[in-house]
């Protein structure tokens, strides 16, 4: 048993679920083509959590802050990209790439300043006062996504809002049985991207060591002479911005969104962080496609299971690793 | 001449005073060691010189400057380190990371940090390893030389040789000896048989109140002081 684990830990691990479940899937589901097209849903909307997942997860292990407005930022990039991208249709729907790059940039721009701004303003007013206190963050952080789902009400309105997309996402790549959407493999590729800029800020700058030692002890952080404090806030904007980035690109992918869209995610984000392990990035990616690709699996092979698959898929890594798939702190 | 001055220092923890009026000199240069026994408040002494908890009433001065108000990350930069009594070693991180991270500029030293591996020839044979997979010993190494990689004036370190194997605490032995030559050290412990052959000067912590201050000479040569004030049989 000892020989098995260290062979599957010098084989990738953890890193290898994905595989196994993916191969696992092959097999149950049959037809190939089915299954190409579910496996490459499954990455793209993992990688769409990820986004949403990563922030929460730096701010939930760097500050030990549990909070559940999170989500609210998630809501608020989704209305903001939308209305950017309504605003701009006519350079939507225009035959120059160029025109549907610049409305796609400008709609995701838009997403992340509100972002930064918004995640200023909540850690500054919101978080600060209740650091420490895990019952008044939860009530107070639990207010604040009401709170802003019901702004989003009285500004966008009740009906839910059509999201269109960029022409040059539109459509499908057609391999032989396989059809793969534009937009898909795009939110791979951001979410891809994202994650290896993260990986290497945290890994390769003197502020990720500061983020990564923080996460473990915050105490001695200060005590070799910084105050993470600042870096509190910086992280806490960094995560907003990627939870409404996330939010962006799910409104592209839903196309059509309402403001419960959050509350609806948070559960899902939550599920990513805590099977990921708190404050690691590798972890929250890992667990945000291990989600990805389940619940497109379950979807597909037992329909009434899907929305319970990802709670199952929960307890049985924490109760296989209690402490998540890679945790920041060993 | 005097490095750190405690006033009549109090520290409260929550509802409990754990500090009592602490007042207390401490010199520049060798070793000064703190000793005390079990929930003495010898901890408690180095976090609220380090504002990690506030005394109030009373002050902490540092070269004559009061650092009683000032965040615990401005304390440290004033030129104080500190080694808490759990190593404080970042697990994640490689012995090489939690090394740069004390560094000011993110850069070494070369001459310290040769300094470091004569020290702890260790910390070099694993310099890439994350600190999580280390021993108890090499963890302490490695706070410790967290706390020399930059210049400083004055080291705090907490309990160092809790749970490390003799022939290690020998080698810590040396290593204090030779820091102290250039760096002040203010040590707390409670293995009286290595504070004694480290230790200057003393003084003796009793339900947080300062019980007794002198030479450790005097100290380690009155056997019924050392009875009443730390219940040592040997």
């Amino acid at each position: 048993m000892k020989n098995l684990t260290q062979i599957l830990a010098r084989m990738g691990g953890v890193n290898l679920l994905p595989v196994a479940v993916a191969a696992v899937a092959f097999v149950l589901i049959g037809v190939p083509s089915s299954w190409v097209t579910l496996t490459v849903a499954g990455l793209a909307m993992g990688m769409m959590i990820f986004l949403m997942a990563s922030g929460l997860s730096l701010v939930f292990g760097l500050m030990d802050v549990l909070n559940f407005g999170h989500s609210a930022f998630v809501s608020l990039g989704a209305f903001v990209a939308a209305s950017v991208l309504t605003w701009l249709a006519g350079w939507l729907g225009a035959d120059s790439i160029f025109l549907n790059v610049m409305a796609l940039f400008l709609a995701l721009t838009a997403a992340l300043i509100v972002g930064l701004a918004g995640g200023w303003f909540f850690e500054t007013v919101i978080i600060r006062p209740v650091y420490k206190d895990h019952l008044r963050q939860i009530l107070i952080t639990m207010g604040a996504l009401i709170v802003a789902e019901q702004l989003i009400l009285a500004v966008w309105g009740g009906t839910p809002m059509a999201v269109p997309r960029p022409q040059f996402l539109e459509g499908a790549i057609i391999l032989g049985d396989v059809s793969i959407e534009i937009y898909r493999i795009f939110a791979f590729l951001l979410g891809l991207a994202v994650y290896v800029a993260l990986y290497l800020t945290l890994n390769r700058t003197r502020i990720g060591l500061l983020i990564r030692a923080g996460v473990e002890n915050r105490e001695m952080v200060e005590a070799l002479g910084f105050r993470i404090d600042r870096l509190f806030i910086g992280v806490f904007m960094l995560g907003s911005a990627l939870a409404t980035l996330g939010g962006a690109m799910w409104a592209g992918y839903e196309t059509l969104i309402s403001p419960s869209l959050g509350a609806e995610m948070m559960i899902v984000v939550f599920i990513v962080v805590i099977i990921g392990g708190l404050g690691s990035i590798e972890g929250t990616l890992l667990g945000a496609i291990m989600v990805g690709l389940v619940g497109n699996y379950v979807g597909f092979l037992m329909p009434k299971m899907a929305l319970a698959s990802n709670m199952i898929l929960m307890m049985a890594i924490l109760m296989w690793r209690p402490s998540g798939l890679r945790p920041a702190v060993k | 001449m005097t490095l750190l001055t405690l006033n009549a220092m109090q520290t409260n923890i929550e509802q409990y005073a754990v500090l009592h009026d602490v007042t207390l000199t401490v010199p520049e240069g060798g070793v000064f060691v703190l000793l005390g026994r079990n929930g003495a408040g010898k901890t408690t002494t180095l976090r609220s010189i380090m504002g990690l908890w506030r005394p109030s009433p009373g002050s902490v001065t540092f070269r004559g400057e009061d650092i009683s108000a000032l965040h615990t990350a401005e304390v440290a930069r004033k030129g104080i380190a500190y080694v808490p009594e759990n190593m404080g070693v970042f697990g994640g991180l490689t012995i090489e990371e939690n090394l740069i991270l004390a560094t000011k500029t993110g850069k070494f030293d070369t001459a310290r940090l040769n300094r470091i591996y004569d020290l702890f020839p260790a910390l070099k044979t694993f310099w890439g390893k994350q600190a999580w997979s280390l021993s108890g010993g090499q963890k302490q190494m490695l706070a410790v030389a967290r706390a020399i990689i930059e210049p400083r004036d004055l080291i705090l370190i907490d309990e160092p040789t809790k749970g490390l194997a003799p022939s290690i605490i020998d080698a810590m032995a040396d290593a204090f000896r030779e820091i102290s030559e250039t760096t002040t050290i203010l040590l707390v412990e409670q293995n009286f048989h290595f504070a004694k052959s480290l230790g200057r000067d003393m003084a003796v912590i009793d339900d947080g109140r300062i019980a007794h201050t002198g030479s450790m000479a005097d100290f380690a040569a009155d056997k019924a002081l050392q009875d009443q004030l730390l219940s040592l049989s040997a």
